[in-house]
């Protein structure tokens, strides 16, 4: 039993008419995903590449029974794009768009809140249950359906630990990418929570990077709750104080935020912490004995 | 983004937030009129966009418009080294010239993201001139916050709030209030990342004004605020930053020899920290993007190697919606186009990697493949120290 998204999903592109939300939406129709069309406002009552396009949100769900919404938007829009999805009542919301303002996502989190919508993401890769669904940009064919869940700040680097686990024969249960931004919907905790809860999860990767301290909540909630096998690796041990790693939430600010301190956070948590990134798939493949 | 100080308090006093009475200037003629035009003692302020400047030399006061004309001389065009510049420093361009003040208190103000409760923070302290984290450490208690409503803002009586607590009574409570509201609405309406006023002083005559002040913008607003935009001073950026952002990489110089190219923030700071490991140091961090076009590929290859410390390069690619054959396209173009000087290794996985390697394998390039991260990073460090792969 996977988190999130599984084969009953049904996801509305928003942003369907853009390069790439097209590309995208596609990509996961191609996987098995049941991509049920998009929203752009004004393109409403036309098809684009084969999706049936509305011009809102709304519109989807009262059509097609959309129950998670692919937000391919760009910036300046895109926050908007997010409480559209959340005012329609889409429950699931996954934003991958990069690069929207802090202040935006400042008022939209807080808008969120009134509503009973899940957000991930921005600035995320998004979310994928192997042999299930894709919703998102991550290349699907490197995942392979099994027992371990993944979550992370970071989208390659998400694609690095999958395909070191797929080449060892381990499959994932569901794949999260939680995004690089400062202000984000779904954190750490909130997806380590589920996938304690998922009986279909057997042991936990987990990708953090410098900034922040959502790495040091995650540990203290993994040393208060988590029963299942943790192994963590926290990207940016060399990244230098106050630069802002590509990620806008990757910064070491004040000295505060340091691979370091996350790292020994994490092992005083009991979280198996694996210093080279090459080493993340032999890691977990050893915690969990195959 | 930052900007100079005396473009913040250009800003502040659009905002209506008391600064000094002050001019920039350029040349020590432009100082000396500027201190004519002020009267009395005046400060001349280095403007970089770096902390620190007191102690580096970069602020004199002076007490008539020769010496302001002086202290300009010595200030302008001077290295100036402070532990915020690179270790050469940064070359002074302009001075701040301002009316300087009998100061009685030191105060401290900013406003911040607060990351975990998602929403703005603004910090005040009796403890200003000072390193605020030095403040935070010590004496945490002495740093007052309010956190502002995610929709509403600041309210009054946060605002009044932190005045009293940083001892304001009378006329002196009234300034303090009002500025603090009029600096947050400047912090929202600008897309400020961080707005600091270190210090905030009160003068033995009773006003409340900010005394330096610190803008910091938020990227990624930045096109809807072209006016800010426009205050970028590429001068205090290093050519290869500037380079970088024009093509819309991103980009840090560091310190070692192995230059990296790689998608994605986090697979280029685990890259980085692989390149370590194997016993060598990164020259940059150098994410070209998930979606990457063959001519970002080719510019950030130019950059890379345009660097004279870089000594070897790894390409390390996980491609999702950056495809591999995509990636070889541009590295191929590139290294033909500058002509290959420098060794490079090659790791690419993901999307179209079969065909991408055969198009690499067939350009006769002299390219060494790696087999994962691991072998990557050990190659690449091994030919940078001039030792085969």
């Amino acid at each position: 039993m996977p988190i999130l998204v599984d084969k009953s999903t049904r996801v509305v592109v928003q942003g369907i008419t853009g390069k790439e939300g097209a590309f995208h939406a596609a990509r996961c129709k191609e996987y098995g995903t049941q991509v049920v069309g998009g929203v752009t406002p004004g393109k409403g009552g036309t098809t684009h590449e084969g999706f049936a396009v509305w011009n809102t949100v709304a519109e989807a769900v009262a059509r097609e029974g959309a129950n998670c919404a692919l937000i391919f938007v760009p910036p300046p829009a895109a926050a908007d794009a997010v409480m559209e999805a959340a005012a329609a009542g889409v429950p699931l919301v996954i934003c991958i768009t990069e690069g929207i303002p802090v202040a935006d996502m400042v008022r939209t989190k807080h808008f969120l809140a009134s509503t009973a919508s899940r957000l991930i993401g921005p600035n995320c890769p998004g979310v994928i249950t192997p042999g299930q669904a894709k919703v998102g940009i991550m290349p699907g064919h490197i995942h392979k359906p099994g027992d371990v869940g993944v979550l992370s700040r970071s989208g390659t680097l998400t694609y690095e630990v999958v395909g070191q686990l797929t080449k060892r024969g381990i499959g994932q249960s569901t794949c999260v990418g939680i995004g690089g931004d400062p202000v984000h919907g779904t954190n750490f905790v909130d997806v380590l929570r589920m996938f304690n809860d998922d009986p279909g999860t057997r042991a936990i990767m987990m990708i953090g990077e410098i900034g922040g301290t959502e790495e040091e909540d995650a540990a203290a909630f993994i040393k208060s709750s988590v029963k299942k096998p943790v192994v963590g690796f926290i990207a940016g041990q060399t990244a230098p104080p106050g630069r802002r790693m590509g990620h806008a939430g990757a910064i070491i600010a004040g000295g505060k935020g340091t691979a370091a301190e996350k790292m020994s956070a994490l092992q005083a948590a009991g979280v198996t912490v694996v210093k080279s990134p090459a080493d993340m798939g032999a890691t977990v493949a050893k915690v969990i004995g195959t | 983004m930052k900007v100079h100080e005396y473009q913040a308090k250009a800003l502040l006093r659009e905002f209506g937030v008391a600064v000094p009475k002050g001019e920039v200037a350029d040349t020590p003629a432009q100082a000396r009129t500027i201190a004519q035009r002020l009267g009395g003692k005046v400060v001349v302020k280095a403007q970089v966009h770096a902390g620190g400047r007191g102690k580096a030399g970069g602020i004199k006061l002076a007490d008539s418009p020769t010496a302001a004309e002086q202290a300009a001389a010595q200030i302008l065009g001077m290295m100036l080294k402070t532990p915020q510049t690179p270790p050469e420093g940064i070359k002074v361009r302009k001075v701040l010239v301002e009316e300087a003040s009998a100061i009685d208190r030191e105060l401290y103000l900013s406003i911040t993201l607060d990351r975990t409760r998602a929403t703005h923070v603004v910090m005040a302290s009796q403890a200003g001139g000072m390193e605020i984290e030095e403040v935070a450490a010590k004496t945490p208690d002495k740093i007052l916050r309010e956190w502002s409503h995610p929709a509403l803002g600041i309210a009054d009586f946060q605002a009044r709030r932190l005045a009293f607590g940083l001892d304001l009574a009378g006329d002196q409570f009234k300034q303090g209030a009002a500025l603090l509201r009029n600096l947050f609405a400047l912090y929202l309406a600008k897309d400020c990342s961080l707005v600091e006023i270190n210090p905030l002083v009160v003068t033995k005559d009773s006003r409340v004004f900010a005394l330096d002040a610190k803008l910091n913008f938020d990227d990624n607003a930045l096109y809807r605020h072209k006016e800010i935009a426009e205050l970028r001073d590429p001068n205090e950026e290093t050519p290869l930053d500037v380079e970088a952002s024009k093509y819309g990489l991103n980009y840090i110089k560091l310190d070692g020899n192995v230059g990296c190219m790689v998608n994605g923030a986090g697979l280029a700071m685990a890259t980085m920290d692989i390149i370590k490991q194997a016993g060598g140091e990164p020259a940059n961090f150098l994410d070209v993007g998930g979606g990457a076009s063959p001519e970002q590929v080719e510019n950030a290859f130019r950059i890379l190697s345009s660097d004279p410390s870089v000594k070897a390069i790894f390409i390390n690619v996980f491609g999702g919606i950056l495809r591999v054959d995509r990636l070889a396209e541009g590295v191929i173009a590139a290294v033909k186009k500058l002509g290959l000087q420098l060794p490079v290794v090659l790791r690419a996985e993901g999307t179209n990697v079969e065909q991408g390697k055969k198009m690499l394998a067939d350009s006769g390039l002299a390219l060494t493949m790696a087999d994962d991260m691991a072998d990557g990073a050990k190659k690449a460090v091994a030919l940078a120290k001039g030792q085969k792969a």
